[in-house]
């Protein structure tokens, strides 16, 4: 097919892919949009086999349906509550990916200037035929793209299965750094920076990729171990940002402006993503990123007052007679798999002619947007489902307010103690409601260990116990 | 430690200090209990229940003293009383230190430690432990009961097939503890509730308990409820005048008036006078809690119930916590055992007389030979002092546009900034980058122009799905891979395979899974 085509379908591909995005901006279209990201990627995988440059169509076809078959087997067995590590662990496959890509750029690179040095006069296929092309201007900068490429691919691929290894619980959660901290990076950092400048100029070019790839592998693994649990939903967006821009530095290298544009979008997004997250937590990215809370300017304000617990019996109760109710979900929802429970208690409680929401904190979960999709999961529907700006307002006009499995998100220290390590962040303001109850396993603190002064409020009872048992033993009592 | 409960010798006094339940909890403190026989039977404990709780009983009152180390009562104690006593002994009752000084001097004579339980301060954490406002409590909720038992009439509002009835109109004097138990008691039964109080703060809970709050059309600066413990302060004579004409005004339409309004260790003010009275229905009820102190209304007689020349009920009885002597003596019974459980900070039994504790050192009166009374301030204040309501300030339009302009400008500055620093950066790339490059360049910088744009309309619940859409689009790389994989070298084609199924595994698992997710949000 001609190159002439293979582009015109690229271009098509690459608005499609814009719609697709776009079309993410409601529950309805969002369907539709997930049509039109297939039809892109089909047609740009179809349009480069047909295209120039390609070859081992046979190879290509049953290495992607291999492939394939593996991801369509794993997305339908994947839990709903289990999302965080699914969408982890796809982005170190991409990162892998553009770390082989870009070898492979350097050894057809390498394999050219070979058989051009035997025959200056040589023909080349694919991809190499696009190098013999290149002034040798053109070819530094190539070998810059290589190295970047690489580089925020490998980053990219050990960062991932580190975040895959806490979020799915195989690695502790608590933020944990070699000796050395930061400048242990710094160093990585600015040694692959020479081994850039090394391999531009000096021999040995595969050698000087391996070093960059090294480092680039031990920045991920040493950066993400160093985020605490609850900077997850941050890393994770913020590693799908790197899979973009390591697509797009491919892109660079391999003169593919369809790359160019996908990788171009999918930076951006979970660019985006991530500031919406730490704008959430009300802290900085850099903060975030470099791990751990800030350094603490002063003693946490004294909580007065004790704990109070209650049992079913008295949640029901005041269940019973509430008319406004809002349900604040958070990780502990998803880790003691409540959801099909508290929607069955929505049910009821709607079925009672009360008003039931739902607040969702834009950090709850592990994920942007987690407690939403294990809400949709358990058919929660969607239009009682509110964010934070959306519900704050309503919590003093609320009669009872049900918080369950999550901490952070409620701690009024935020708005009250300015020593908090959390002060200034937004947070559901629940203990204006009526009433609040908070389902808990125990007593302990939250993910950031700070104490939430939520729990020792007049109108706050706590109700011990795993939230799914918790949730069930109401269900019986709520007529 | 050895605790015991003494009978109360009062006339008509139904209370006691401990109930079979509190002196569970006590036990665990590591306390023995002690009561004097007979001390419950009027709050309906009686003495086969104390000793079912593993109670002592014991005879005499003598008998008790003598035997324990703690006595708890209710009412202050009689002189007698505390002459039984001997030195190192504790005390723990109502005392009111201010009108009882001579018994005071008692106790101290007789070198015990006396601890008020009328002098706890109002602090949070001492709330648990706090008589007055639970008794309080006790006699709003019972006055409204016994103004409903002498009012003729129903206190809700209904239509029936003989006829319509008009709701009863209550109104509450006072807004502390007792007249807030008033309003949601009275409320509850159906009557029309209003409330005032001279602390304009408490307009927030007398609305919350479903009264209306009477506004007085007066300005002065009201003093804190904060720098008074939570207590009203006496108001000035022009303030008191024009409360006076609002309830002249109100009375003649008022069925039930119920006056709380007392501060500790003052006489009731008069605030409702023989006029009001005599302004009032035949068959009206006025139930006056403040009676013990000389009463807010003119014409009550203390512990008397007094019908006027125009059959106005007006119930003066001082009892009303004992009128309900179970539920009296259970909740005092807890003030009682909170207050024991902060002196037995190790829960071994030992009473540890803290005088650092702000609470502690509040309501004891009497200590070692020394009268320890009035007690320096606390060191935590009692509530936080009321914040002046921030009001929005109402812009003017001008302002707003003002604001809007300034604001613009602000945008587009940072704007040009941007602007400026990314033309000198394309600049630079520009001048050293070769020609081919800068072409795809131009095509990567609208790329994540676009992407900015697109990206922020995204709904905030799909952001998971975008994620799991934006990973599987990433997988764009495997065009890379395709590329590459024609290549002629063996360790080529490997690794482009290799990428080719990485890439497909992300491309069907990323698509599928948000597919999955997004059948999920369905509308109700």
């Amino acid at each position: 097919m001609e190159y002439g085509i293979t582009t015109a379908a690229y271009v098509v591909a690459a608005v499609l892919f814009i719609l697709s995005l776009g079309g993410l901006s409601g529950q309805e279209s969002a369907k539709r949009a997930v049509w039109y990201g297939i039809a892109a990627m089909a047609l740009a995988v179809v349009a480069t086999l047909f295209g120039p440059g390609a070859g081992n169509w046979l190879l290509s076809l049953v290495m992607l349906a291999i492939g394939g078959a593996i991801g369509w087997f794993v997305a339908k067995r994947v839990q709903m509550t289990e999302m965080p590590q699914l969408v982890a662990a796809m982005h170190s496959l991409v990162g892998l990916a553009a770390v082989l890509i870009g070898f492979n750029a350097q050894f057809e690179l390498s394999r050219m200037l070979r058989a051009r040095a035997a025959d200056a006069a040589a023909e080349f296929h694919g991809f190499a035929a696009v190098l013999a092309h290149k002034t040798p201007a053109e070819l530094a900068m190539l070998k810059v793209e290589v190295a970047l490429g690489i580089f925020i691919g490998a980053v990219t691929f050990t960062g991932s299965i580190v975040a895959f290894g806490k979020l799915a619980g195989k690695i502790d959660g608590k933020p944990k750094k070699l000796p050395g901290g930061h400048m242990l990076n710094a160093g990585a950092a600015a040694l692959s920076a020479l081994a850039l400048v090394l391999y531009c100029t000096v021999g040995a070019p595969v050698l000087w990729l391996l070093l960059i790839t090294a480092c680039a592998l031990f920045i991920g693994y040493h950066l993400i171990m160093g985020i605490g649990g609850a900077d997850m939903p941050v890393v994770v967006s913020m590693l799908n940002s790197y899979s973009g821009w390591a697509a797009a530095a491919i892109g660079f290298t391999l003169g593919n402006d369809l790359l160019i544009v996908v990788g171009a979008l999918v930076g951006s997004s979970g660019a985006i993503l991530s500031y919406i997250m730490c704008k959430a937590m009300n802290r900085n990215f850099v903060s975030v990123i470099l791990g751990g809370f800030g350094g603490e300017t002063g003693p946490a304000m004294e909580i007065e007052g004790e704990q109070i617990a209650i049992d079913a019996e008295g949640v029901a109760a005041a269940l019973n007679e509430a008319d406004e109710v809002i349900i604040v979900p958070g990780y502990g929802m998803a880790v003691a798999q409540a959801q099909q429970s508290v929607s069955e208690l929505t049910r009821k409680l709607r079925a009672a002619g009360k008003n039931v929401r739902f607040a969702i904190h834009p950090v709850a979960g592990r994920l942007p947007g987690h407690m939403n999709v294990l809400l949709a999961e358990a058919k929660v529907p969607y239009d009682i489902v509110l964010e934070m700006d959306e519900i704050n307002e309503d919590f003093p006009n609320t009669d009872v307010v049900i918080v369950i499995g999550s901490n952070d998100i409620v701690n009024p220290a935020a708005q009250e103690d300015p020593n908090s390590p959390i002060a200034g962040m937004p947070v559901l303001e629940v203990w204006k409601g009526k009433q609040v109850f908070v389902s808990k396993r125990g007593q302990g603190t939250g993910y950031s260990g700070i104490e939430n002064p939520l729990f020792y409020k007049d109108n706050t009872r706590m109700f011990y116990g795993d939230a799914k048992k918790s949730i069930d033993a109401l269900l019986p009592m709520i007529d | 430690m050895k605790i015991g409960a003494l009978k109360e010798n009062y006339e008509g006094e139904a209370r006691v200090a401990v109930t079979p339940a509190s002196a569970a909890h006590l036990k665990k403190l590591g306390h023995e209990v002690y009561v004097e026989t007979g001390a419950g039977v009027r709050a309906g404990f009686s003495d086969a229940a104390y000793e079912a709780a593993g109670i002592t009983v014991e005879p005499t009152s003598a008998a008790l003293v003598n035997d324990v180390d703690v006595v708890v009562k209710v009412r202050p104690p009689s002189e007698a009383e505390i002459k039984q006593m001997r030195h190192g002994q504790t005390l723990i009752s109502h005392f009111y230190p201010s009108q009882n000084a001579d018994l005071l001097e008692v106790a101290r004579e007789q070198g015990i430690t006396a601890i008020a339980m009328d002098m706890v301060p109002r602090i949070s954490r001492a709330q648990k432990m706090d008589a007055l406002s639970s008794m309080a409590n006790i006699a709003g909720y019972r006055a409204v009961i016994e103004a409903a038992n002498n009012f003729g009439r129903f206190f809700t509002g209904q239509v029936t097939a003989a006829g319509k009835v008009p709701p009863a109109k209550v109104l509450v004097v006072g807004a502390g503890v007792a007249g807030l138990a008033a309003i949601g008691a009275a409320t509850s039964l159906g009557a029309q509730v209003y409330a005032f109080d001279v602390r304009p703060e408490v307009a927030e809970q007398i609305e919350s308990m479903g009264a209306e709050f009477v506004y007085l059309d007066f300005a002065e600066a009201q003093t804190d409820g904060a720098t008074t413990g939570g207590y009203a302060a006496p108001s000035s004579p022009e303030f008191r005048e024009k409360q006076l004409e609002k309830f002249r005004e109100l009375a003649p339409q008022m069925d039930i008036v119920i006056t709380t309004a007392l501060i500790p260790g003052r006489d009731a003010p008069k605030l409702w006078t023989a006029d009001m009275v005599a302004a009032m229905k035949n068959g009206s009820v006025i139930v006056d809690l403040a009676a013990e102190r000389g009463g807010n209304c003119e014409l009550t007689v203390p512990d008397e119930r007094f019908v006027t020349e125009n059959g106005v009920v007006i119930i003066g009885y001082t009892d009303f916590p004992s009128r309900m002597g179970a539920q009296a003596s259970e909740l005092y019974g807890n003030n009682i055992r909170h207050m024991l459980a902060d002196l037995t900070p190790g829960k071994d039994g030992k009473l540890v007389q803290n005088m650092e504790d702000d609470v502690i050192r509040g309501s004891t009166v009497a200590h070692d030979g020394d009268v320890t009374w009035p007690p320096p301030p606390p060191k935590v204040a009692a509530i936080a002092a009321q914040k002046p309501r921030e009001k929005a300030k109402e812009l003017t339009p001008e302002e707003k546009r003002a604001n809007e302009l300034a604001a613009f400008k602000a945008q587009t500055r940072s704007q040009y900034t941007l602007l400026g620093i990314g033309a000198v950066l394309m600049l630079l790339v520009g001048s050293f980058a070769p020609v081919s490059f800068l072409s795809h360049f131009i095509v990567f910088v609208l790329a994540c122009f676009v992407g900015f744009q697109v990206i922020w309309n995204v709904s905030h619940s799909l952001h998971t799905p975008l994620m799991a859409i934006t990973n599987a689009i990433s997988s764009i790389i495997i065009v890379g891979a395709l590329l590459q994989i024609g290549s002629g070298s063996w360790l080529i084609v490997l690794l482009g395979a290799l990428s080719v199924l990485m890439a497909g595994i992300n491309i069907f698992g990323g698509f599928m899974v948000t597919r999955r997710m997004l059948a999920m949000f369905q509308k109700s």
